[in-house]
């Protein structure tokens, strides 16, 4: 190795401007080479991108649009839900540490069911993502998870696909049960807890009450928002 | 060099120098989405696939790039075709998407891929290339397909539940429940289960090489005593 590499000293000694000089030539030839070949990838990056971008919008749209059927029934309104929003505010009451978009079901022009976007904060590993129905009478039209990390067998059978539990809270309201007996059975409430797994049903529990306060007390707030955006859009399509 | 032969490709990706089992590469993907059979396989078919795109594209430029740019060229390459798969899998297959989400862009790192660009596509033809990414690409959907079989059936009681996700809504009763009664065995769906079964998969593999091997030596030593 250091015969090498001693070899290769004397040889740069004796005549070291042309090798220098090809070694630039080199180093020339490979910038320009890497960087064809970044711009050849990007090409092809952008080809696949702008060939597939709109089947690929659809398809989230799709998926989207499910999800809020699952949550509002398509009979119960008419209108473009997937793409009427609003935005709710960061509040605590919701788990969102940001502004967040909520969907408006309406049916002839009037607001139906709000799905909003909630946060478990406290689920037993970490936040659990939640898209909650609440119609206008105050009754949760349907909750549904949308992510969360709680363990598999147990606390994942928040997700409709494993178990129907999720289900148990449509029709429910603030009153019906007592805002007290908002809690799992082992809290002292009305709702079931999940087989070896209490943590989990309590903190998804806990945000939907917490979701229909909110809702009691923002009603109005919520409802002009989507309508000042209604009319917003109109003028601008006029 | 002397060419390889295609039997030695074959025999070398799927079984002697299998990507999970010998090698011991893209343990991460391989420890995370085996799990269940649908994820398994969805895995298997998209990392195959960067594969044999990459190993050809890598042969048929290895004498155009100079060795000092080799590895950017190459990771750029494989990143390419990830990211093209990656759309694809949202396009075609988009429930797929949502299950294996952040793994599918992981594939860039999965170190087999890059290994076999270095060891094996920057010394070969093109033709040979893409043979060995193929067959490097089942040797590592072998092993996903065991694992998340075990991993499945051990776990859930269930065996490619949910194939929907991949082959869409036809694919819907595809799989098999065994049992309502059997609740899994939970250890077998979380990491510790993924280690202990590839741990327990390897052990198999080297039992049955040294039987392989023993019986190859009485052989040969037949051979010469007669």
């Amino acid at each position: 190795m250091s015969d090498d590499s001693n070899k290769m000293e004397q040889q740069s000694a004796v005549n070291s401007q042309p090798v220098e000089r090809s070694a630039a030539r080199m180093a020339r030839r490979s910038a320009l080479l890497l960087g064809m070949f970044a711009l050849i990838t990007t090409a092809l990056l952008a080809v696949a991108e702008s060939a597939l971008s709109g089947r690929i919008s659809q398809n989230a749209e799709a998926a989207l649009l499910e999800t809020l059927n699952a949550i509002v029934p398509a009979n119960r309104y008419d209108n473009n839900l997937a793409q009427s929003k609003i935005t709710l505010p960061a509040d605590p009451r919701l788990g969102l540490s940001q502004p967040t978009e909520a969907f408006v079901a309406t049916r002839s022009n009037r607001i139906v069911a709000f799905v909003m976007p909630i946060t478990a904060a406290k689920g037993y590993s970490g936040p659990i993502q939640l898209l909650a129905g609440i119609y206008t009478d105050g009754t949760v039209a349907g909750v549904r998870v949308l992510e969360h990390k709680e363990t598999p067998g147990l606390g994942d059978k928040i997700e409709r696909r494993k178990s129907a539990w999720i289900t148990g809270f449509d029709g429910r309201s603030l009153g019906q049960p007592d805002v007290d007996s908002w809690k799992v059975q082992k809290d002292g409430g009305k709702f079931d807890q999940l087989t070896g797994a209490t943590i989990t049903p309590r903190a998804v529990v806990n945000a939907v009450r917490e979701a229909l306060q909110f809702y009691a007390a923002e009603k109005t707030v919520l409802g002009d928002q989507y309508r000042e955006r209604q009319t917003v859009q109109r003028t601008e399509a006029e | 060099m002397a060419d390889v032969s295609y039997g030695k490709i074959t025999q070398d990706g799927l079984w002697d120098n299998n990507a999970g089992f010998v090698q011991l590469l893209g343990l991460c993907p391989l420890l995370a989405v085996s799990g269940t059979v649908v994820n398994a396989l969805g895995m298997a078919l998209a990392t195959t696939l960067v594969l044999v795109l990459s190993s050809t594209v890598i042969a048929a430029i290895r004498n155009t790039v100079p060795d000092e740019i080799r590895i950017p060229v190459f990771v750029m390459v494989i990143a390419a075709f990830v990211t093209i798969t990656q759309l694809l899998i949202q396009a075609f297959a988009f429930p797929l998407y949502q299950t294996l989400g952040l793994f599918i862009a992981l594939i860039t790192t999965n170190c087999a891929i890059i290994a076999r660009a270095e060891a094996f596509a920057a010394r070969n033809d093109i033709l040979r290339s893409a043979t060995d990414g193929l067959m490097m690409g089942l040797g590592f959907a072998l092993v996903l397909l065991t694992m998340g079989s075990v991993r499945e059936i051990i776990g859930n009681g269930s065996w490619f539940a949910d194939a929907n996700l991949l082959f869409g809504e036809a694919a819907r009763d595809w799989g098999v429940n065994f049992s309502e009664y059997y609740r899994g065995l939970l250890v077998a769906a979380l990491p510790p289960g993924a280690f202990i079964v590839l741990g327990l998969l390897i052990a198999v593999k080297n039992v049955v090489d040294g039987r392989l091997k023993k019986r190859a030596d009485k052989r040969s030593a037949l051979a010469t005593a007669a």
